[in-house]
C-alpha cells in the first residue's frame, strides 16, 4: 500500500470517486453507454431476463477490473511493462502447445478453474510496451527505433493470427501502430508505408488469403449475389437499419429483430437492432456517447504528464474507436464482416473486462498526477 | 522508482521536452480529428440507409418473407438385445397461440372456452405466460391434448386464426421404473447444459440426456438439426409450401446387450427390497441385466416432474434416485473368499490339503486378547481345508490366510480382479470403490495400517467396498478363468441401415490363470456351494437344470466381535446385507450374476434365490429361443 500509494496519503477532503481515482466525466459516459446498451440488449435477446442478468454480472466484474487499474499509479505498471509484455508473449507461445481448443481455434489457457485468453493481456501489453519503448527515447523516432517497434508489434500479432484469431490480431496490431503514429512518425514515412501497402495488397490477395477470406470480401462488395447464403447477414442487417427510418419502429417492436430475420442480433449485430428500433436518432445518440468517451480519452492523453502515459492514453482511446468503427462499419455494410463486438453493448465477449480495464488505466493516468515544480 | 523517473527527465540530454510534448499533443489532436471524420462517415452511411433509402428498406422489411425454421432431429431409439423397444418417441400434441397473429385475443379465448377445449385455468395460465414472452413465438395454452381433442379442434380450426396444434415427439420409456437405472432419462435442457452444447444443433431440441445411457450416448442419440426456408408475412404467418428443406438427420439407434426378460425377472425378484441385481456375460463384458431397487418412473422427468413428487423421491429413505448397481458401495463379504483362496494357492501360502483349525474363533498369533469370530459359533471343525472353507464359508481359514498373505499382496492381486477400479461401463456415473492397502490408508487416513485390518479384509469386510457391477465382473472372471472385459451396455449402434458392433475391450489389469490346477480347486469348491449338502447356497439351487457355481456373503453392518448378533434385536437398517455372486454353466460360463439385498439377512437364504430365478430364466429363454429359431428355419424349407 505504502509503496504505490504514497502520493494520496492525505484522504481528508476527498470524495469517494477521488479516493478511488475515478474520472467522473469518463465514468458518466461509460454508464450512459452501458445503460443504453442494456436496454437494446433486452430487446435483442428476445426479452430474456436471464441474458440480461448474465450481462450485468459480467459488467460488474469488468467494473471491478476498471476500479482496480484506476487505483494503480501508472508509473507502477510503466516499470513492469517489459515483464508484462514478455510474460504475455510466453503465454501466447504456451497456448500453441498446451492451449484448449474452443470452437476450432486454439486461444484458451487453463489454470485450474480459470480459463483465459492470453491475447486479452496483449491488447493492453502491446500499446504499453511501445509507449514504454518510446518514452525512453527521443521523439520523433528514427529508423532503427521504428524497426524495433515493428518487431514488438509483429511478434504478438503473428502469434495471435496463427491461433487463428484475425479480429483480435488486427486490434492488437493497430493499437501498436497507433502508438507509433502518436509518437510522431514523420509523414514521409506514413506516406511511403501507405504506398508499400498498396503495392503489397494484390500479392496478399493472390498468395496469402484463404478462399473463405476472399469470399468475405466478395460478399462485402456485392451481398445481393448470394442473399440467402453468405450475404444474408449483411442484407438483413441493412434492411433492419434502413427500415428503422428516422425515429425507429419503437423498442421491442422491430420486426426484423423480433421475427429473427436478423442473425446474431444480440452479439455482433446488435447495432442493427438499435438502428431498427431507435432509428437514425438512436444512432446519433449512440455515436454521440461514443464520441464523448473518445473525446475524454484524448483530453486525458493531451493533459497527461509524461510521454509514456500520453502515448498509452492515446493508443487506448484509438483502439476503442477501432472497435466501434469496425463493428458499426461491418453492420452498416461499409466494411467486410469481421467478428468484433460493439463495445460495451454486445452480449458477452471476453473483451469486456479488458476494455473496462483499459478505461481504468485512462482514469489512473488522469487521477494519479504528481505536482511538478513549474 | 524515484531513481528511474529521475533518469527519464535528466538522462537524455538530447531529449527536447517542450518540442516532444508539442509533437505528441498535435498528433493526438490529429487523431481525434480523424475519429470525428470517420464517425461522421458512419453517420452519413446511416442517414443514407435510414432517411434517403428509407422507403426502399421499409418495403423490403415488409416483404421480408424468407424465414428459416429449424427442424428437430428424431432421437435415436434404444432396443434390448432381442429388438424389444426400451426407449421410443411418442407424439404429444399441444394447443398453441401466436398472440401477434390473433386479431382479438379476448374473443378468441372466449370462443375456445365455449368449445370446451380449454378451461378457465388454462386461460389464466396462458395470460400469465403471455407476459415476458418473446414476440411472434407461439405460447402453449394447453399441452398433452388427447387424440379426440386434436380431432375436434381440427374440424373447427378455420375459426381460430393464430391458434394451432403443435405436434412434438417426446421420449417415452415403456418399462418405466424397472429399467430406469439401466437407461437413465432425458429432461428439459437447463441453463447449465445450454452452455455446454452446440447451441446451433440444439436449436429445435427441448430435451437432453440427463443421466445414464441417455446422457452418456447423447452425441449419438441426438442427431443433426435440419431446417427449412418458408415464406412468411410480416406477422410471422407461414404462407404456402417450404421453399427449401434440409431434413434433420435422426440420432443413431442403439441395441443393448441387456435382455429385458432377465431385467424384468430381476426387478420382480427384488420386490420392495433395497439393493441391486446385475447379470453380465463374462466372456465379453456385456451387461444382461442391471437393476437398482427401488427405481422410479423416468417418464415423469421427461414431461417435467412436479415439485411434490420430486421432493418425495429426494427425501425417500430408500433413495430411489440412487443407482446402486453403479454407485452403491458394499462390503463384498465372503463373496471374495474364492479369490483370496486362489491367490493363496498361487503364492504357495496354502495347498488344497493344508488345513486350519476352526474352534469358532481365530486369534492373531501371540496376540491372544483380540478374538476374531467365525459366523458359526461352534466352528467348522479342527481340520478345515480350502474346499470346505469355501463351501461352508469358514471365516477363520481366511483370517489366517489373509494374515499370512499380508495386505499388500492381497490388495495388489485383487486389483487384477477389478476391485478399486472402474468397470468401464458406458454410463459415466460409476464409482471405483476402494481396494484398501497400506499406501491407500496412509494417503487418505494419514494413519498406519493395523494387522487386525488385514484379518477382516480376508473375509471382505473393513475398508474394502465394491459395486455390484464389480462383484459380478470379479466372479465372472474367476468362472471363465480368463480375460476380464470392460462392461458395456450398448452392443450395437445403427449407422444409416447398418448395425455396427461395439468391440469389447479387455480391462487393463488381468489375473494370470496359467496354473489350471489352482483355478479348478476354487472353481470346484464354488460349484459345491450350490450342490453339496453343507453348501451355503444348496437350498436355493436345489434341482436346478444346469450346473452353477457361486458364493454367498452375509455382510455385517454392526460389529460382531463382542456381542452375540441377534437379527431380531438389531434395527432393520443395521441388519446384514445379503450378497450372492455366481455364474453358470459351471464348465462354460455364459452368465455371471451379483445380487445385493440390503438389510435382508443371510446371503444364502435371501440373495441366492434371486440368482436362482435369474439363472432359471436365462436358461429357459435360451431353450425357447433355440426352439423358436429351429421352428423358423424349418418353416423356411
Amino acid at each position: 500500500m505504502a509503496l504505490i500509494d504514497y502520493d494520496n496519503s492525505d484522504r481528508r477532503g476527498k470524495s469517494l470517486p477521488q479516493q478511488l481515482h475515478l474520472d467522473l466525466p469518463l465514468l458518466a459516459g461509460l454508464l450512459v453507454l452501458i445503460g443504453f446498451g442494456l436496454i437494446v440488449l433486452y430487446s435483442a435477446s428476445g426479452e430474456s431476463q436471464a441474458q440480461l442478468n448474465r450481462q450485468v454480472v459480467r459488467l460488474a466484474i469488468a467494473f471491478v477490473a476498471m476500479i482496480f487499474l484506476a487505483w494503480i499509479p501508472p508509473r507502477v505498471y510503466q516499470k513492469w511493462t517489459p515483464f508484462i509484455f514478455a510474460a504475455g508473449v510466453l503465454l501466447l507461445v504456451a497456448v500453441i502447445f498446451v492451449g484448449d481448443k474452443g470452437k476450432g481455434a486454439q486461444r484458451w489457457l487453463e489454470f485450474g478453474v480459470i480459463r483465459f485468453q492470453p491475447s486479452e493481456i496483449m491488447k493492453l501489453a502491446v500499446p504499453m510496451m511501445l509507449a514504454w519503448y518510446f518514452s525512453e527515447r527521443a521523439l520523433p523516432p528514427n529508423v532503427k527505433e521504428l524497426l524495433v517497434a515493428a518487431v514488438l508489434i509483429a511478434v504478438p500479432t503473428l502469434l495471435i493470427m496463427i491461433q487463428p484469431d484475425l479480429g483480435t490480431s488486427i486490434l492488437i496490431a493497430s493499437s501498436g501502430v497507433f502508438v507509433i503514429f502518436l509518437a510522431g512518425i514523420s509523414w514521409r514515412w506514413i506516406g511511403s508505408l501507405a504506398a508499400l501497402a498498396l503495392i503489397y495488397a494484390p500479392i496478399h490477395w493472390f498468395f496469402v488469403m484463404q478462399d473463405y477470406q476472399k469470399q468475405r470480401v466478395f460478399t462485402y462488395l456485392d451481398p445481393e449475389k448470394d442473399p440467402l447464403g453468405s450475404g444474408y447477414h449483411i442484407i438483413q442487417s441493412q434492411i433492419a437499419i434502413g427500415s428503422g427510418g428516422l425515429r425507429g419502429k419503437g423498442w421491442l417492436e422491430g420486426t426484423q429483430s423480433q421475427l429473427e430475420f436478423l442473425p446474431e442480433r444480440n452479439t455482433d449485430f446488435i447495432f442493427a437492432v438499435l438502428g431498427e428500433e431507435f432509428g437514425f436518432l438512436g444512432i446519433v445518440m449512440l455515436l454521440a456517447v461514443y464520441l464523448a468517451i473518445i473525446g475524454r480519452g484524448f483530453f486525458i492523453a493531451v493533459k497527461a504528464q509524461d510521454t509514456f502515459t500520453r502515448l498509452l492514453a492515446g493508443a487506448i482511446t484509438l483502439t476503442f474507436f477501432v472497435y466501434v468503427f469496425v463493428n458499426i462499419g461491418m453492420v452498416t455494410g461499409v466494411l467486410p464482416v469481421v467478428g468484433l463486438p460493439l463495445p460495451l453493448v454486445s452480449y458477452g465477449g471476453t473483451s469486456m473486462v479488458t476494455l473496462m480495464a483499459s478505461f481504468g488505466i485512462l482514469m489512473g493516468i488522469q487521477t494519479h498526477k504528481k505536482l511538478l515544480p513549474g | 522508482m524515484l531513481k528511474s523517473s529521475t533518469r527519464y527527465s535528466n538522462g537524455h540530454s538530447f531529449k527536447d521536452h517542450y518540442q516532444e510534448r508539442k509533437l505528441l499533443i498535435s498528433r493526438s489532436i490529429i487523431a481525434f480529428a480523424v475519429v470525428v471524420v470517420m464517425l461522421c462517415a458512419l453517420l452519413i452511411r446511416s442517414w443514407h440507409l435510414q432517411v434517403v433509402k428509407y422507403e426502399d428498406y421499409q418495403t423490403r422489411s415488409n416483404d421480408n418473407r424468407i424465414s428459416i425454421q429449424p427442424l428437430p432431429p428424431k432421437r435415436g431409439l434404444i432396443y434390448d438385445r432381442n429388438g424389444i423397444l426400451l426407449a421410443e418417441n411418442r407424439s404429444i400434441y399441444s394447443l398453441e397461440i401466436i398472440p401477434e397473429q390473433v386479431d382479438d385475443l379476448e374473443a378468441t379465448l372466449t370462443r375456445l372456452l365455449s368449445t370446451g377445449l380449454i378451461e378457465e385455468k388454462h386461460k389464466k395460465k396462458f395470460l400469465k405466460d403471455l407476459r415476458g414472452q418473446r414476440r411472434f413465438k407461439s405460447i402453449a395454452i394447453k399441452s398433452r391434448l388427447s387424440e379426440q381433442e386434436v380431432a375436434r379442434f381440427s374440424v373447427d380450426r378455420f375459426k381460430f386464426p393464430g391458434v394451432r396444434i403443435e405436434a412434438r415427439l417426446v421420449r417415452f420409456y415403456p418399462f418405466g421404473a424397472e429399467l430406469v437405472h439401466a437407461l437413465g432419462y432425458v429432461g428439459r435442457i437447463n441453463d447449465r447444459e445450454l452452455g455446454q452444447i452446440d447451441q446451433a444443433n440444439y436449436k429445435a431440441t427441448r430435451h437432453i440426456g440427463k443421466v445414464g445411457l441417455e446422457k452418456f450416448y447423447e452425441d449419438q442419440l441426438h442427431g443433426t438439426i435440419g431446417f427449412r426456408r418458408v415464406e412468411i408475412d410480416v406477422q410471422g404467418r407461414v404462407i404456402g409450401k417450404p421453399l427449401f428443406e434440409k431434413p434433420p438427420v435422426p440420432g443413431r439407434n442403439l441395441r443393448l446387450s441387456l435382455d429385458i426378460r432377465l431385467q424384468k425377472v430381476a426387478a420382480a425378484a427384488m420386490g420392495v427390497d433395497r439393493g441391486s441385481v446385475v447379470a453380465i456375460d463374462p466372456r465379453n463384458g456385456e451387461v444382461l441385466a442391471l437393476v437398482s431397487n427401488p427405481g422410479y418412473d423416468p417418464n415423469e422427468f421427461v414431461t417435467g416432474i412436479s415439485t411434490a413428487n420430486f421432493k418425495k423421491l429426494m427425501n425417500s429413505e430408500d433413495r430411489p434416485l440412487f443407482n446402486r448397481a453403479l454407485r452403491g458401495l458394499y462390503s463384498p463379504g465372503s463373496t471374495i473368499k474364492p479369490h483370496i483362496g486362489w491367490i493363496g494357492l498361487e503364492k504357495g501360502l496354502i495347498t488344497p490339503q493344508s488345513t486350519v483349525a476352526d474352534p469358532g474363533y481365530w486369534v492373531i498369533p501371540n496376540e491372544e486378547e483380540r478374538v476374531y469370530r467365525d459366523w458359526n459359533r461352534r466352528g467348522h471343525g479342527l481340520k478345515v481345508d480350502l474346499n470346505m472353507a469355501i463351501i461352508e464359508s469358514c471365516d477363520p481359514y481366511f483370517y489366517d490366510l489373509a494374515y499370512r498373505m499380508g495386505i499388500d499382496t492381497l490388495s495388489k492381486n485383487m486389483l487384477d480382479f477389478g476391485f478399486g477400479q472402474y468397470t468401464g461401463i458406458d454410463m459415466g456415473e460409476e464409482v471405483p470403490g476402494i481396494m484398501p492397502s497400506r499406501q491407500w490408508k496412509r494417503d487418505t487416513r494419514k494413519i498406519p495400517w493395523f494387522p487386525g485390518e488385514t484379518v477382516i479384509t480376508g473375509i471382505g469386510q473393513g475398508y474394502w467396498i465394491a459395486t455390484p457391477l464389480q462383484l459380478a465382473n470379479a466372479i465372472g472372471q474367476l468362472g471363465i478363468g480368463g480375460t476380464r472385459y470392460q462392461l458395456n451396455l450398448v452392443n450395437e449402434y445403427q449407422v444409416e441401415n447398418e448395425w455396427v458392433k461395439v468391440i469389447p475391450e479387455p480391462s487393463e489389469k488381468q489375473a494370470d490363470f496359467s496354473n489350471a490346477a489352482n483355478l479348478s480347486v476354487v472353481q470346484r469348491a464354488m460349484r459345491r456351494v450350490t450342490q453339496f449338502p453343507r453348501g451355503t447356497a444348496k437350498t436355493a439351487f436345489k434341482d436346478s437344470q444346469y450346473q452353477s457355481a457361486g458364493k454367498t456373503g452375509t455382510v455385517q453392518l454392526v460389529t460382531q466381535a463382542e456381542e452375540k448378533y441377534d437379527a431380531n434385536k438389531v434395527a432393520k437398517r443395521l441388519r446384514d446385507n445379503a450378497v450372492y455372486v455366481g455364474y453358470a454353466p459351471y464348465d462354460k460360463p455364459e452368465i455371471a450374476v451379483a445380487i445385493v439385498v440390503e438389510n435382508a439377512g443371510h446371503g444364502g437364504s435371501e440373495a441366492a434365490p434371486i440368482a436362482r430365478q435369474l439363472l432359471d430364466e436365462y436358461f429357459n429363454n435360451k431353450k425357447s429361443d433355440r426352439m423358436a429359431a429351429k421352428m423358423a428355419s424349418e418353416e423356411k424349407f
